[in-house]
């Protein structure tokens, strides 16, 4: 059954890559505006209940209910214009398209929704601004260091205005320093949109971000604070 | 630690003699710090009058040493109460959680559980450092940082500890 109020839910995930369980019955729900942590030793399962969650991943059996719609009955274009404009990203390398401008990558997303690009850059503009990195604009990723990247790939994954956000080790290839600011502009950003966060994380200061913890292990998920 | 807890969770797979129960602890607890054998005769009386635990027995001889202590059902809910109720973070916690958690491998109880609830417990004050930080100024933010550092260490001791535990079941059991 669906968390009263929740805005993404799975139930009972299931996913086997040839002889290894994967997800062996994870559950998982977020309610809107809530940032939870997905924690769990490495190989636990959890970057692979976050790519399902995404509908990056099909799981082999159970259920992911999105805004009341279930994922696994929705076709490829509607799972894939979902992810373009519900959903955002922010993987541990930023994963920006090194050709293009900083301002032009965190714009990317609304190009490909079809915004025209003087709006889309305007928009784009405002997030860097409001991330503290407008200054970096006109530059590409290479000449930007790691912590500015990241904050580049935050911006990127909120440009579209998303109901929820993925973050994939946001800040497992920056120092302290960078990844605590990090953590504070995405989950500040998020609160201030509503948007929910997933938060995928082995470091528990990051975790600390969170409002809730989920733990991963051998595939199954525990809700700490709700089995309690 | 509980010094009382841990004498009664011992007390629990079987009655014991003080001499018994010293041993026991020492062997598997009292590395840095052997009981005296005043300590467990304090203890035990304490737990008597509280009725805790009970003289099963008392060898010929006489003597406080030869009285057979028996765990009362009294006794098991309070250690059932000790292990399920998380222990405040704070540094240097890990005599007490690894006390608790090979009690809880000897009692039968489920030892992963209790490192979950440490674990939330941690993560609960974490987050409270955490926003302390984020309104804070400078001082704060150092202060925090130093109590967060040392929390996250312990953390990482817990997922350790419950990466180990099936190694640690066997060999407590052995």
């Amino acid at each position: 059954m669906t968390p009263a109020g929740s805005l993404l839910t799975a139930e009972n995930l299931r996913k086997a890559y040839g002889p290894t369980n994967a997800l062996d019955g994870a559950h998982f729900s977020i309610h809107p505006g809530e940032v939870v942590a997905v924690m769990g030793p490495s190989g636990s399962g959890k970057s692979t209940l976050l790519h399902c969650l995404a509908g990056i991943v099909t799981p082999d059996s159970g259920t992911i209910t999105y805004d009341g719609r279930e994922l696994s009955a929705m076709g490829d274009a509607e799972r894939s214009a979902l992810r373009r404009g519900d959903f955002g990203f922010v993987f541990q390398f930023g994963q920006l398209v090194p050709e293009l401008t900083c301002l032009e990558n965190v714009a990317l997303p609304l190009r490909l929704n079809g915004v025209a690009r003087k709006a889309a850059e305007g928009t784009a503009l405002g997030w860097l601004e409001r991330l503290e990195i407008d200054s970096l604009a006109r530059k590409r990723p290479g000449e930007v260091s790691g912590g500015q990247g990241q904050r580049v790939a935050v911006a990127r994954s909120l440009v579209t205005g998303p109901r929820v956000v993925f973050a994939d080790e946001p800040t497992g290839a920056l120092d302290s320093l960078n990844g605590e600011r990090v953590m504070e502009l995405l989950t500040e950003a998020a609160r201030s949109t509503r948007a929910a966060v997933v938060l995928v994380t082995h470091e528990a200061r990051v975790a600390a971000y969170s409002d809730r913890e989920i733990v991963v292990r051998d595939g199954r998920s525990r809700d700490l604070e709700r089995s309690s | 630690m509980s010094i009382s807890h841990t004498l009664l969770g011992l007390l629990e797979s079987g009655p014991r003699h003080g001499y018994d129960l010293k041993r026991a602890f020492d062997q598997r607890f009292g590395h840095d710090r052997p009981l005296h054998y005043g300590q467990v005769y304090s203890t035990m009386s304490r737990l008597l009058k509280n009725g805790l635990v009970e003289v099963e027995g008392v060898e010929p001889g006489g003597g406080p040493e030869r009285k057979r202590y028996a765990i009362t059902d009294a006794g098991i809910t309070d250690v059932a109460q000790w292990l399920a109720e998380p222990e405040k973070p704070e540094p240097y916690l890990q005599s007490t959680l690894f006390t608790k958690v090979v009690l809880a491998l000897l009692t039968g109880r489920s030892a992963a559980d209790l490192l979950d609830a440490q674990r939330s417990e941690h993560l609960r004050l974490m987050r409270e450092l955490t926003e302390r930080k984020r309104t804070g100024d400078l001082a704060d933010q150092l202060i925090c940082d130093h109590a967060l550092f040392h929390l996250e260490a312990d953390l990482r001791w817990l997922e350790l500890t419950a990466a180990r535990l099936d190694a640690l079941a066997a060999e407590v059991r052995a």
